[in-house]
């Protein structure tokens, strides 16, 4: 066995540890100046594998200035893992000052470390940004000789990474000699994970080293006492056998997959807390303090369990963690590991984890990510190409720099892995974007932001431009958020503004594990009072949900489809796909099995296409507007994870031209051009890329202003400039996978020819779980006048089309629910029904 | 977003009429008020070189604002070929925006405005009347029973008025809908915002729904005809109302256009 160097030598021994193989093979990587990716799971020394190169460098030859920069997704992680370092480095009295700088560092100490750089920092993407666009950069990372991008998994693929890898090409060029390490999970596509670190964006350039997990982690399936529900996500029925496994461990994780779970199971939990078992929450809404003490008390281990959504899957250990439950599906298995690894963090044994799935289709699919847990096959996306958006912040940031050469920059730009395929086109355009709008009509000449020197260096025009740039640095563009603060009381969280406007004054939700009663709004704050009557309701936050991952989607089809592989399944579950071998059939593992029955009046059809919910929505979507097209009537449609459900008012027939692949053709292209999803894509790109601001100097603007501002500017630019760059990038984002719709065009290709059409005569027992699923879809934008006028004409029913307002409305009042989301209690009334195949077109 | 584009050439829309102080107004779905007596035709708001406005302090905003809200008022102009037309204040985002519009959209706004008696009332956006454009500027403008003024001025009759670029959320089956809007109450009407980057005001804003203590009617501007819908009266008054009933039940839930903030 090697040995390190003293001090290291020592300090090792005194803790009865050796270095671990990955450790020393990044020391060798280091003494070869070779970048480097770990990919190791959780639990295996990877941060301090990270570091020990430099702090070995730094313990050989002390120097002054930036020595080693570190990049972590999360704040908290880059002020721990300081906290971490700074032990050993005073154990051994390294001459070697560790600092963070992210946006809660205070100026004072900004400037200093300006001043006189800490040999090494620890920061996060946005940070490292703004202070490359210093003018004074080039000297504050001229000596940097090492760049660790910490769960670099976590990172690549999503507009952080985008800008990270902008970040690093810059880093390259100001300091030739820095060595990369990326520290990772392990990742289904570890090459698509090396380009993307490489600094020539080739992934030869990065050794890859990686460590196995030592063992296989043990799975429990936990279902509930009595009947297995049918639908429903909350999982909330195994309550009782949750609290028990909690109350037999010593720190349990109750994993969750969404904010609103985390309320309700953690709600569920107190219910049955007898023992008054210390039971915690945390989520991402609220309030960073709270979460902070929960942190905290999970190291000290004053806590039995943790009810937690994604925002404890990253990041480092709180405390000796030894059961992480996972309450609903894992979507994906990559998540599941990650999630699994939270629990006993020693490599050499094995992990335990108890998966609660909430409805059958769940038990399904926890034994299929089971089964390729045990396989050790991983899922995930490789990284998409880089944003257009996150291009025009860095070029602007730039230019704030110091005066650059669009030859030069392009070239620097496309060695990152991220941006090797940017055309010259695009970066032109990008650029002209950033100088002066890059309209075809050249109104702004005299307001441009960048102008070009003879030698055709651009340089940025004026010092509010920067300070505008500084304000809006960034690539997470929040939903509106509004602060929940109590009355006389502190802020305990957040809620998304749009479900503030649902409230009444007097409602009450539940939110942080307690009932909060709404009693008015404030700017940018909801004032709540503990207590209230009624049943509470639940916060919902928008994109919370995880889809299914295409691989797990994959084994989930290949389960139902193979009775031979049921054995896994428990009882109910396989007598419930025995009665649909029964009743209908079994969806097929390649082709696709599409169900159409009567019920109610209505006709269903149910297709079996397991390709998540995202790509289901966009895909009742698609099929409504040819049902349309083809008289059927179609009168809404749901999607699950599973299978896409719509009803309409006649048979649907000619199953084959609904699935064909050309409904990605001209119904797409009408779906794409009013969706909300793509104004809603507009509406990041527009901020990330500076046309909107998030503040402005001196009048903050409110998010809802910001969506409304968008949705304009989209139809005015939609109209004059359909080739605008960011038109282009929005459209490039939207069919990046954001809509899902490469799913549906491999969806489409594989069960062409092979779908096979059940015409039956009541609804089958796989079908059950979609009838009952929340969150149906009536209609998109288009059919919004549509709509109006059936309100409109409930209205004028009601009111006998008195102009007297006032006089008839008491009569009006009753007509119309409070919260506006649906009138569909009078839905059985005859008229609606024979004008409902109009509303799906508008 | 209501589908009011330029190419609505066939003008298929149907106009809805309400009575104000005895006279007959019509309502256009584009967003325009005609008075058919007087051939008078009313816009309000519309905010132009509101883009360039923006890209003055910085934010380089799609330049085609004027553009498009001239593509949107000239067929409406051709139309109804009024004798005169109001401007009902705001119809320029800065006092300085008339001095910055192209030299295309100048020609086609004073083309189009050719033969027409021109009022701009002044807004508090545009306190000064524009530089080289057609018509008289005025505060505001009283013709019979009727006063056309920016700002509308509470317990006020016979009053159209714009400013508050009123937006109205209408309960749908598939959710709410929210559009620009007209709101009257027989007594005034005030006029939605017409400028192509001009938001809303939800009528629950006290703002609006000050104005109209006994309630109201608010008509949605639609692609071809506008959806009329009753605005709440305040609070307090249906709390009244539902005890006159002297009903023992549950209250009649409060309804017609929701309160929200927004």
């Amino acid at each position: 066995m090697r040995t390190l160097p003293e001090p290291f030598a020592g300090w090792f021994a005194a803790r009865g540890w050796t270095p671990r193989p990955h450790q020393l093979a990044l020391l060798d990587a280091a003494t070869r100046g070779e970048h480097v990716l770990l990919l190791a799971p959780t639990g295996g020394g990877k941060t301090l594998a990270g570091f020990l190169p430099s702090l070995l460098d730094l313990a050989r030859t002390p120097r002054e200035g930036l020595h080693t920069l570190y990049v972590s997704p999360l704040k908290a992680l880059a002020v721990d893992i300081a906290r971490n370092l700074t032990a050993p480095v005073a154990d051994m009295a390294l001459p070697i000052r560790i600092e963070t700088r992210t946006g809660d560092t205070p100026a004072n100490r900004r400037a200093r470390q300006r001043e006189t750089p800490p040999q090494m920092l620890l920061t996060t993407p946005e940070s490292l940004t703004l202070l490359l666009s210093l003018p004074d950069a080039p000297a504050f990372f001229g000596g940097l000789r090492a760049i660790i991008v910490d769960e670099a998994h976590a990172l690549a693929g999503t507009k952080r990474g985008d800008q990270l890898a902008l970040c690093m090409s810059r880093l390259a060029a100001l300091a030739p000699g820095a060595r990369r390490v990326g520290l990772s999970a392990t990742v289904a596509h570890p090459q698509a994970l090396r380009a993307w670190l490489s600094p020539t964006a080739r992934p030869d350039d990065v050794r890859l080293v990686e460590t196995k997990g030592g063992a296989a982690p043990v799975f429990d399936l936990q279902l509930p006492e009595g009947r297995l529900p049918w639908g429903g996500h909350m999982g909330l029925a195994s309550a009782p056998e949750i609290y028990r496994r909690v109350a037999d461990a010593r720190l349990t994780i109750v994993f969750v997959n969404t904010r609103a779970q985390a309320e309700l199971v953690f709600a569920a939990l107190w219910r049955l807390n007898e023992d008054a078992l210390p039971i915690g929450m945390h989520h991402g809404s609220l309030e960073i303090g709270l979460r902070r003490k929960v942190e905290a008390a999970m190291a000290e281990g004053r806590l039995r369990a943790v009810v937690a959504t994604a925002s404890l899957d990253l990041g480092i250990d709180w405390g000796d963690v030894d059961q992480v439950i996972q309450v609903g599906a894992p979507k994906g298995v990559s998540r599941l590991l990650q999630r699994v690894g939270r629990a006993n963090h020693r490599m050499d044994e094995p992990s335990r984890a108890v998966l609660v799935p909430a409805n059958r289709f769940e038990v399904v699919e926890c034994v299929a990510a089971t089964e390729a847990v045990q396989a050790g096959e991983l899922d995930g996306e490789a990284p998409r190409p880089g944003g257009l958006d996150v291009l025009a912040q860095h070029v602007l940031a730039m230019a704030c720099c110091a005066p650059f050469h669009p030859d030069a920059l392009f070239a620097e730009v496309t060695r990152a892995g991220a941006y090797a395929a940017l055309t010259r086109r695009d970066f032109d355009d990008v650029v002209r974007f950033v100088e002066d709008g890059g309209y075809a009509l050249q109104a702004y000449d005299r307001f441009r932001k960048l102008f070009r020197d003879a030698e055709g260096m651009v340089h940025v025009r004026g010092t509010a431009v920067a300070r505008q740039l500084r304000m809006n640095l960034g690539t997470i563009v929040e939903t509106p958020l509004l602060k929940v603060r109590l009355r006389g009381g502190g802020v305990v969280g957040e809620v998304e503004e749009w479900f503030v406007s649902t409230l009444e004054p007097g409602d009450c939700f539940l939110f942080g594990g307690q009932v909060l009663k709404y009693e008015r709004i404030e700017p940018a704050a909801v004032i709540v009072s503990r207590g209230g009557d009624g049943e509470p309701r639940v916060p919902v936050y928008a994109g919370a949900r995880m889809p299914l991952t295409t691989h797990l989607a994959a084994r989930v089809r290949a389960i139902l489809s193979d009775p031979r592989r049921w054995k896994h399944l428990p009882e109910p579950v396989q007598e419930w796909l025995r009665l649909q071998r029964l009743k209908s059939e079994l969806p097929p593992r390649d082709g696709l099995l599409v169900e159409t029955f009567p019920r109610g009046g209505k006709w269903f059809l149910v297709a079996y296409t397991f390709e998540g919910r995202l790509a289901h929505q966009t895909l009742g979507m698609l099929v409504t507007k040819r049902m349309d097209r083809m008289g059927l009537g179609p009168l809404g449609y749901v999607g699950t994870d599973y299978v896409l459900c719509i009803w309409s008012a006649f048979e649907p027939r000619d199953i084959d031209t609904l699935f064909a692949e050309d409904i990605l053709g001209d119904e797409m292209e009408e779906w794409l051009a009013d969706s909300s999803m793509l104004r809603r894509t507009f509406r990041n790109i527009a901020t990330i890329a500076g046309l909107l601001e998030k503040n402005h100097p001196g009048a903050e603007k409110s998010g809802r202003q910001m969506t409304m501002n968008s949705d304009l500017i989209y139809d005015v630019l939609r109209r004059h400039q359909p080739d605008h760059i960011l038109l282009r990038a929005t459209r490039a984002e939207a069919a990046q996978g954001l809509t899902d719709v490469a799913r549906i065009a491999a969806l489409l290709a594989r069960v062409k020819g092979r779908i096979r059409h059940r015409v039956l005569d009541r609804v089958s027992p796989l079908a059950v779980p979609a009838l009952i699923e929340e969150g149906r879809e009536w209609v998109a934008g288009g059919a919004q006048d549509a709509l109006l006028a059936e309100a409109a004409a409930l209205v004028a029913d009601a009111t006998d089309g008195a102009e007297h307002f006032a006089e008839t409305l008491a009569e009006v009042t009753d007509t119309l629910p409070v919260r506006g989301t649906s009138v569909a209690r009078d839905r059985r009334r005859s008229k609606w029904r024979r004008a409902a195949p109009k509303m799906v077109t508008g | 977003m209501a589908p009011r584009g330029a190419e609505d050439g066939d003008r298929l829309m149907a106009a809805a009429p309400i009575h104000i102080a005895g006279e007959r107004l019509m309502l256009d779905p584009s967003g325009v008020l005609h008075w058919p007596a007087r051939r008078l035709l009313c816009v309000a708001d519309l905010h132009l070189e509101k883009g360039s406005a923006f890209a003055a302090r910085g934010q380089l905003l799609p330049p085609y604002d004027t553009r498009e809200t001239l593509a949107r008022l000239l067929p409406v102009l051709r139309l109804y070929a009024p004798r005169r037309i109001v401007f009902l204040g705001d119809s320029f985002h800065d006092a300085a925006g008339c001095t910055r519009l192209a030299a295309a959209d100048r020609a086609a706004l004073v083309q189009a405005l050719a033969g027409i008696e021109v009022t701009w009332i002044a807004g508090n956006h545009d306190p000064a009347p524009p530089i080289g454009l057609p018509g008289t500027a005025v505060d505001d403008l009283c013709d019979g029973p009727l006063t056309f003024r920016h700002i509308p001025v509470p317990r006020a009759v016979g009053e159209v008025a714009g400013h508050l670029h009123p937006r109205a959320t209408a309960p749908t089956r598939a959710g709410a809908v929210a559009r620009p809007c007209f709101v009257s109450d027989g007594r005034r009407v005030l006029l939605p915002a017409f400028g192509a980057y001009t938001g809303g005001l939800d009528t629950a804003d006290p703002a609006i729904a000050g104005l109209f203590p006994r309630g109201g009617r608010a008509f949605l501007l639609g692609g071809q005809r506008l959806y009329s819908f009753p605005l709440a009266p305040r609070r307090s008054s249906v709390a009244m109302k539902v005890e006159s009933h002297g009903g023992a039940g549950a209250l009649p839930l409060l309804a017609g256009i929701k309160l929200r903030n927004g």
